[in-house]
């Protein structure tokens, strides 16, 4: 097996013990970038002489048991800030943008020994289910090079996918880490609100953005969900509470007596065969393992993404408000005054989406549309958490289709928006209750052979629960091989 | 012609004295260089988020109490969003549905009529930084050393009926901040600045007028101005049939009128939101009851205690009530030993002078409390006189010097010696035989002169007293 092709804990094994250097490593993932980049458009920058400098430093130093990441090359999504290193947000507006201070989790990264290669292509400002609103480039699907990675984080699934790292940092704003884990066969967690720091996680929707790893398997995932997670004094919002080890979580358990809820709303209607095809039969694979199944109603969910627009877009159009020209990003080059420097710097700075997105978030906060919009989307939020607490009073996890489709060609919705929205319908519920929720590959559809993804929802800090059942059924799955077009 | 009445509301912005921003870990010294004091989160770089200082919950609170509001036990951040290049974020963290306080009320008097006036809301938000546009070069600059820095909005309520209950009110809030330590009450550079609401109806019209929002007024006298300005011109549209607007106007300084701003300028839909950044803020009982105990006692209850226990009139404690280290300082001198009218007077008069001059705080003047006790014993017993008191009170302002070494050294203790104005005194009457004659003819008013030549003889230091005293024996 080449070494690209172990999982992210047996490297870590292997750098543990010495049978691998992190120079070796990180030579590795570098070389496979240099060969599948140009197919793939995976990152935006690859910074690949300070990470192997840092690989070298690594094995000069020697292992450190302190260091569960040590030595482990990843990427992280261009939203997240990092010293020194360009951070774009996929826009234009931030094209030159250099932070000066690393975002919580990157920091974290770097704590626990791990090689940052490069940033992740992302939709500008995290905006955008396909990757295709990256100022830049679209990125592709490593399993079809027609087909679209998702989004937002596509650059992140692409890249764990093409096996160009051990794992990425994604984030989910209404399933911007789970969709592209769909779409590219890898594994995606997007933890409950507040379980993640989301300083230098530059913000759309703050009160639904989470930072969460991409993988190629659950226990991969779960070994960097613990070292990102944790209160951070930096983060108002991160919640105080010892962080489990997710990754002994995900070998602990069978599915012996595992109560699924499977919600009626999520599993018929609107979601294409194949999708149900191989959603139905992982949910078998379970209930031949012991897990029984219990219908659950979330009745609330066809307001979801009403309610989940009005209030992304709304914190969008104030989170955005700094791209003004007047400190960092782009700048106009010729304004005749203030108002006019803010007109043309927005709008040559922010593409289409982004603009339509700020335009609609204005728009209800509104004085005289605040009271119809936001403020009536902020109580059907909370009707929304109501379904789910009462869903898990009947169950322990919730399992649905993470998409109705599988990954869609290039191109084939960038002229309708709201199609494009749509692709969204199952996980931005997650996101407005704050609960977590990931994303396991559990096959390929029949007809076209495109990875399917399965959520598994969890309730708020109930990561341990998902992890531990995602972590049972992926090993009695038959699992994916290396993705066909790279 | 109708009777018309005025009708203003003010709303107060205070900086409060915290040692660090309100929502990151910088500084709020005044006067560094521009931008020493910004970071990441003050600057509104992508990514960072706000951190509650705990203080400035704490020095809020403590308004909110020393005006009598209710504490609410949960209140709420919200963004209030606007373009401009000195808010680095596209929008300030303010409060907005759900304030800290609420329900408050100050008391004030105006010629001798007390009023309460209602405080509808106090509550907390960052400062904005400064633009600077440049004098000689067509450039503007930016300045974020005060964006951050706390600031407690105080709401009235339109219980103001003119100009001079305005400032009464302004007074005693600015006084009560100071008192808490909260606030430097600085009008000039900007920590205590006030915006007037002020509308006039016909005397008996229940309805209000409609309203002018005065800005640009860096001083109570400043407000004064604006307010009356406002109401005359108010007034002057209701009698001649024009319409008032309602608008926001602009103290001009030097003219002394109020002028509309642009109408681009305010015509903003603020679009608030709760900030989802923050969490609510909840107020801990326990935490509440230990700020109240730790109130100190206020201008109102140390001006009632200085009438009461020193026996001073109204005037004279509510003057030095008025700033809280001038009431330290008067308290000292008399723990010091000094009479309280007596010290009451000189620290009116000559003492808020040289401070006002030198600008410096009265607990920072180099004449302490215990220095100007010693100076009125001197007075007092008649080792100076009263105006040679007050012709080295700057002096001893200055340097500090001890007033007893002071005197000693310059020599300016007082004749008290009866035999030696007396020789001066025959010396005097023998050089000016013409006056004495008149004086003896009945020119009483010559006591004058003869007491005035006595005292240049003596350089001044003859007890004025005694020479009158003196003179009249000799001539009686």
């Amino acid at each position: 097996m080449s070494l690209i092709d172990l999982s992210l804990c047996e490297l870590r094994d292997k750098l543990a013990a010495r049978e691998l250097s992190a120079a070796e490593a990180t030579a590795a993932c570098l070389a496979r970038i240099e060969k599948t980049e140009p197919e793939v458009s995976a990152l935006l920058s690859v910074q690949a002489e300070a990470a192997l400098a840092e690989a070298k430093a690594l094995d000069a130093a020697g292992p450190d048991p302190d260091r569960p990441l040590w030595g482990v090359p990843v990427t992280v999504k261009d939203v997240l800030t990092t010293r020194g290193l360009a951070t774009t947000c996929g826009s234009k507006m931030l094209k030159n943008f250099v932070p000066p201070f690393d975002a919580t989790v990157v920091a974290r990264l770097k704590a626990a020994g791990a090689i940052i290669l490069g940033k992740n292509n992302m939709d500008e400002f995290a905006m955008g289910s396909s990757t295709e609103n990256s100022a830049y480039f679209p990125s592709k699907n490593p399993w079809d090079l027609a087909r679209v990675p998702g989004g937002s984080s596509g650059g992140s699934g692409a890249s764990v996918a093409a096996r160009q790292c051990f794992a990425s940092l994604g984030t989910d704003t209404g399933g911007s880490i789970r969709l592209p884990a769909a779409f590219c066969g890898t594994v995606g967690i997007k933890p409950s609100y507040g379980r993640v720091s989301r300083y230098g996680l530059v913000a759309f929707g703050s009160s639904l953005d989470q930072c969460g790893p991409l993988a190629r398997s659950v226990p991969d995932a779960a070994a960097v969900l613990k070292v990102i997670a944790g209160h951070d004094p930096r983060d108002s919002t991160s919640v105080n509470q010892p962080v489990p080890d997710y990754e002994a979580a995900t070998r602990c358990c069978d599915l012996q007596g595992l109560r699924l809820g499977l919600p009626e709303e999520y599993w018929g209607e609107g979601v294409d065969g194949e999708v149900l095809a191989s959603c139905r039969a992982a949910v078998d694979a379970a209930v031949a393992e012991g897990a029984t199944v219990v219908p659950v109603k979330l009745p609330h969910t066809p307001y979801a993404i009403a309610t989940y627009y009005i209030i992304a877009m709304a914190e969008a159009s104030s989170n955005l408000a700094r791209f003004d020209g007047v400190r960092y990003g782009y700048r106009a080059p010729e304004a005749a005054n203030l108002l006019d420097m803010y007109k043309k710097s927005r709008t040559a700075g922010f593409g289409d989406e982004v603009q339509r997105r700020i335009i609609i978030g204005t728009y209800v906060l509104s004085s005289g549309y605040y009271d119809a919009y936001y403020r009536k989307a902020a109580q059907v939020r909370r009707l929304i958490r109501d379904d789910f607490d009462r869903a898990f009073e009947h169950c322990d996890v919730i399992v649905g289709p993470t998409c109705p489709t599988v990954a869609f060609p290039l191109g084939q919705m960038t002229a309708d928006p709201l199609k494009m929205y749509l692709m969204d319908i199952f996980t931005i519920s997650l996101n407005l209750a704050g609960l977590c929720g990931l994303s396991l590959p559990v096959g390929l559809g029949e007809v076209s052979k495109m990875p399917v993804g399965l959520q598994v929802f969890g309730p708020s800090f109930g990561e341990e629960r998902i992890l531990a059942f995602a972590g049972a059924l992926e090993k009695v799955l038959p699992g994916l091989p290396r993705p066909a077009a790279v | 012609m109708a009777q018309y009445e005025a009708v203003i509301g003010l709303e107060v912005h205070a900086q409060l004295l915290t040692r660090t921003k309100v929502f990151c870990g910088c500084s709020t010294a005044f006067g560094n260089e521009p931008n020493e004091n910004v970071c990441p989160v003050c600057a509104g770089m992508p990514g960072v988020l706000p951190v509650m200082n705990d203080k400035v919950l704490e020095y809020a609170a403590k308004m909110a109490l020393a005006v009598d509001c209710r504490v609410n036990p949960r209140s709420v951040f919200a963004r209030k969003n606007y373009f401009y290049p000195d808010l680095p974020k596209g929008y300030q963290i303010s409060q907005y549905e759900e304030p800290l306080a609420e329900h408050g009320r100050l008391e004030i008097e105006v010629d001798g009529e007390r009023k309460t006036v209602g405080i509808t809301r106090i509550h907390m938000e960052e400062d904005a930084g400064k633009n600077i546009h440049s004098a000689t070069e067509n450039v503007s600059y930016v300045d974020l050393n005060r964006c951050g820095v706390p600031l407690i909005e105080i709401v009235s309520e339109p219980d103001m009926r003119s100009a001079d209950e305005a400032v009464a009110y302004l007074k005693n809030l600015r006084s009560i901040l100071v008192y808490l330590g909260i606030c430097d009450g600085n009008m000039e550079e900007g920590s205590f600045r006030c915006d007037a609401n002020v509308s006039v109806r016909p005397v008996g019209q229940p309805e209000f007028g409609v309203r002018a929002e005065l800005k640009n007024m860096n001083s109570f006298r400043h407000v004064h101005k604006a307010i009356e300005y406002e109401i005359r011109r108010h007034i002057d549209c209701l009698e001649d049939g024009e319409k008032i607007v309602q608008e926001t106007r602009l103290f001009d300084t030097v003219k002394g009128v109020t002028l509309p701003m642009r109408g681009k300028e305010e015509a903003h839909d603020y679009r608030y939101f709760p900030d989802p950044d923050l969490v609510p803020v909840v107020m801990d009982k326990v935490m509440l009851s230990r700020w109240r105990s730790e109130l100190p006692e206020l201008p109102e209850a140390r001006k009632r205690r200085f009438m009461a226990e020193h026996g001073l009139p109204a005037y004279d404690a509510e003057v030095l009530t008025a700033e809280r280290d001038v009431a330290d300082y008067f308290e000292a001198a008399l723990a010091a030993g000094a009479e309280p009218k007596q010290a009451a007077n000189w620290i009116m008069t000559e003492l808020l002078r040289e401070l006002r001059e030198k600008k410096v705080g009265a607990l920072d003047c180099a004449l302490t409390p215990q220095k100007l006790a010693r100076l009125l014993k001197l007075v007092e017993s008649g080792t100076i006189s009263g105006t040679s008191g007050k012709q080295i009170f700057a002096e001893l302002c200055a340097t500090g010097a001890d007033p007893d070494t002071y005197v000693k050294d310059k020599g300016l203790a007082q004749i008290s010696d009866t035999g030696a104005i007396e020789a001066v005194l025959d010396e005097v009457l023998a050089a000016n035989p013409k006056e004495l004659e008149r004086y003896r003819g009945g020119e009483r008013k010559l006591t004058g002169f003869f007491v005035g030549q006595v005292m240049r003889r003596m350089k001044g230091q003859a007890n004025p007293g005694l020479v009158n005293e003196l003179l009249a024996r000799k001539l009686g």
